[in-house]
């Protein structure tokens, strides 16, 4: 039985903003239902859903720039309902960046700090270390638009911290910048989170970005969480069908369940019976036809020789994806018509197996889903 | 190709063939303006010098269309910055409704704006022609500056409100430097069309006529004829000038602003 482990994630515990139970409309349109839903101090949360799913709307209601018309939000405990963007303890981080482009980087990273009353030394001091802080260091006289993608969304993140807000808020801040980029800006995301130890709200349609980069994602979809764990939890136990499409690949077989001596049995169809435990049904124990989801990693093909260290079952395989370090095979199990896909890391001295190639594969049990 | 050619060289003697003319008739000796030219002579500029009527009647159009700039480049912000920041109904009609005396003809305007001064008591005056002025190039600023809010990203006014500033610092420090190209450009073409506007200024004009009617009253004299070529060009001088100078300016916005140079007059 496969157990979840969370140790290794740090577990806040001091509500920082406390959403209760927010509705908005734009005319007709039901953009938020009843948000429910605490981010801790510390936390790097992210908001994940399709576009058009309200995440964005979300944020903004968070940073002060959207009404809601019903709800409330709460930061340290304090109604935010009359308190206006400006004098909100958070800081944005915009998809489009939005820098100045008549400023020069550090006009633009000290901007909020004029009203401050710090001294101009003070200021200056202030905005070097914010730019030696993203990696910037020594570009504080250079032009705003001479920047390229990368530097200018360092110039909007130094900009959003240097006024040290409880939460920094950043609307799809990756989505512009190349795949490379992204990945070496997610890095240093999670880095500076580390360094700053303020709360990152972080809005995204990518999910691997999510799973990435959060302490716990809140899935959205018409306006609704979904769903709200940490990354392992939401991709190892999605609540429901439409949780597991959305992040990562996910397999589904039709299974017939039934209760017998306290336990609960599966039989899966072309894999055969399994025993499922009550945190395998996130959605609740479902009795009689069932769908039953797994990932394409827990599932292993069988060489010859080889024997299975858990259950196995036959198939065919009916499509080969070489992507280099793994192969994605397309395997028809006995009794199933539409293929499930199985991924293998590539190990040296091993063959890609063919299209046509009967095979046995391996699967235990534990990796298993059950939704309703 | 060589049609198109030819096409293009008539069409710029048909457009440009007029304003040369003014130079060389300015400083040909003869009182009679037509060819064949006589001696060169910068009498008529010096003549200039000595016609106090065309002094005040200078004076008075760079007044009007000064305060006629201003006012209408004013009401434009508001109007463009309520069509391209907020939603409210009707704003598409309300709109349409502000923009209409660009089609409106000017005679209309002018003979209906006659009336209602008339009729409510007042006397004409520089005033009564700022209004028309102001009225007539209200819609053309605001054509000019819904194009410059437009291209503003509204999150960089978010970001500036979002950094603390209140919405009039914001306006101050973000919103009013990035669209300054666009004001600049509202008041010189605010300022060139009242500076050039004829039908209203006759009407309203009252006892201080502005410069055009003034030289439209002059062609009744044609001993002043070549005094009036002399003031056209100075006038198309000044013209090239303030062109340049917007230009300059745009130019410079938009290298501060990083954008890419499209369009512009020169």
């Amino acid at each position: 039985m496969t157990q979840i482990s969370t140790a290794n994630r740090v577990k806040p515990t001091k509500p920082l903003i406390e959403m209760r139970d927010i509705s908005k409309h734009y005319g007709d349109y039901h953009a938020l239902c009843g948000i429910t839903l605490d981010i801790h101090e510390g936390e790097f949360f992210s908001l994940l859903g399709p576009s058009g799913c309200g995440k964005t709307t979300l944020l903004r209601v968070i940073a002060g720039f959207e009404g809601i018309d019903s709800g409330a939000v709460l930061i340290s405990h304090q109604d935010m309902a009359r308190v206006p963007a400006n004098k909100r303890p958070t800081n944005m981080v915009f998809q489009s960046y939005a820098i100045f482009p008549h400023l020069s980087v550090a006009q633009n990273v000290g901007f909020g700090l004029r009203k401050s009353t710090m001294s101009k030394a003070q200021k200056e001091a202030a905005v070097a270390e914010a730019l030696e802080m993203v990696g910037l260091k020594g570009y504080g006289a250079r032009a705003a638009h001479a920047l390229s993608g990368g530097q200018r969304q360092r110039v909007a993140l130094a900009r959003a911290l240097i006024l040290k807000p409880k939460v920094l808020l950043l609307d799809e801040p990756l989505s512009a910048l190349d795949r490379k980029m992204r990945e070496q800006m997610q890095v240093e995301l999670i880095r500076l989170q580390r360094q700053v130890g303020i709360t990152f709200i972080l809005v995204t349609h990518d999910q691997e970005e999510a799973l990435v980069m959060s302490d716990r994602i809140a899935v959205m979809f018409e306006g609704e969480i979904a769903q709200c764990d940490d990354p392992e939890i939401l991709y190892r136990r999605p609540k429901s069908k439409r949780v597991a499409d959305f992040i990562g690949v996910m397999n589904f077989l039709p299974a017939t369940l039934h209760s017998h001596a306290g336990t609960i049995i599966a039989d899966v169809a072309g894999l055969g019976e399994a025993e499922i435990a009550a945190d395998q049904c996130p959605a609740g124990i479902p009795e009689g036809d069932a769908l039953v989801g797994f990932r394409p990693e827990t599932l292993t093909l069988l060489y010859d020789g080889q024997t299975a260290t858990q259950r196995e079952a036959a198939g065919v395989i009916s499509e080969v994806v070489y992507y280099g370090d793994m192969t994605y095979y397309d395997v028809t199990l006995v009794g199933v018509s539409k293929p499930v896909r199985i991924s293998m890391r590539n190990v040296f001295g091993r063959d890609v197996l063919a299209v046509g190639d009967a095979t046995r594969v391996s699967w235990s049990a534990g990796a298993l889903v059950v939704f309703p | 190709m060589k049609g198109l050619k030819l096409y293009a060289i008539l069409y710029l003697i048909f457009l440009y063939a007029p304003i040369f003319l003014l130079p060389l008739f300015a400083f040909n000796s003869s009182t009679i303006i037509a060819f064949p030219l006589q001696s060169f002579t910068t009498q008529w500029f010096s003549a200039l010098a000595d016609i106090p009527e065309m002094h005040k009647a200078v004076l008075n159009s760079l007044r009007i269309a000064a305060t006629s700039a201003v006012l209408a480049t004013s009401f434009g912000i508001f109007a463009a910055m309520a069509s391209t920041r907020y939603r409210f109904p009707a704003q598409k009609g309300l709109m349409g409704f502000i923009m209409l005396p660009l089609v409106l003809p000017e005679i209309i305007v002018a003979v209906s704006l006659l009336v209602v001064i008339v009729n409510a008591g007042f006397s004409t005056g520089a005033w009564s022609v700022i209004a028309g002025h102001t009225l007539i190039c209200t819609p053309f600023a605001i054509a000019i500056l819904q194009s410059a809010f437009a291209s503003l990203d509204p999150a960089l006014e978010e970001a500036a409100f979002d950094l603390g500033e209140t919405p009039a610092s914001t306006f101050r420090l973000v919103t009013l430097p990035l669209v300054m190209p666009g004001i600049i450009s509202a008041l010189l073409i605010s300022f060139t069309i009242s500076m050039d506007e004829f039908i209203i200024a006759f009407f309203l004009t009252g006892a201080d006529p502005t410069l055009p009617v003034y030289l439209f009253s002059m062609l009744r004299f044609p001993k002043l004829l070549p005094a009036v070529m002399a003031l056209g060009t100075l006038l198309v001088l000044a013209s090239v000038v303030l062109l340049t100078i917007a230009e300059y300016f745009r130019r410079r916005g938009i290298k501060r602003a990083g954008a890419k140079d499209t369009g512009g007059f020169l």
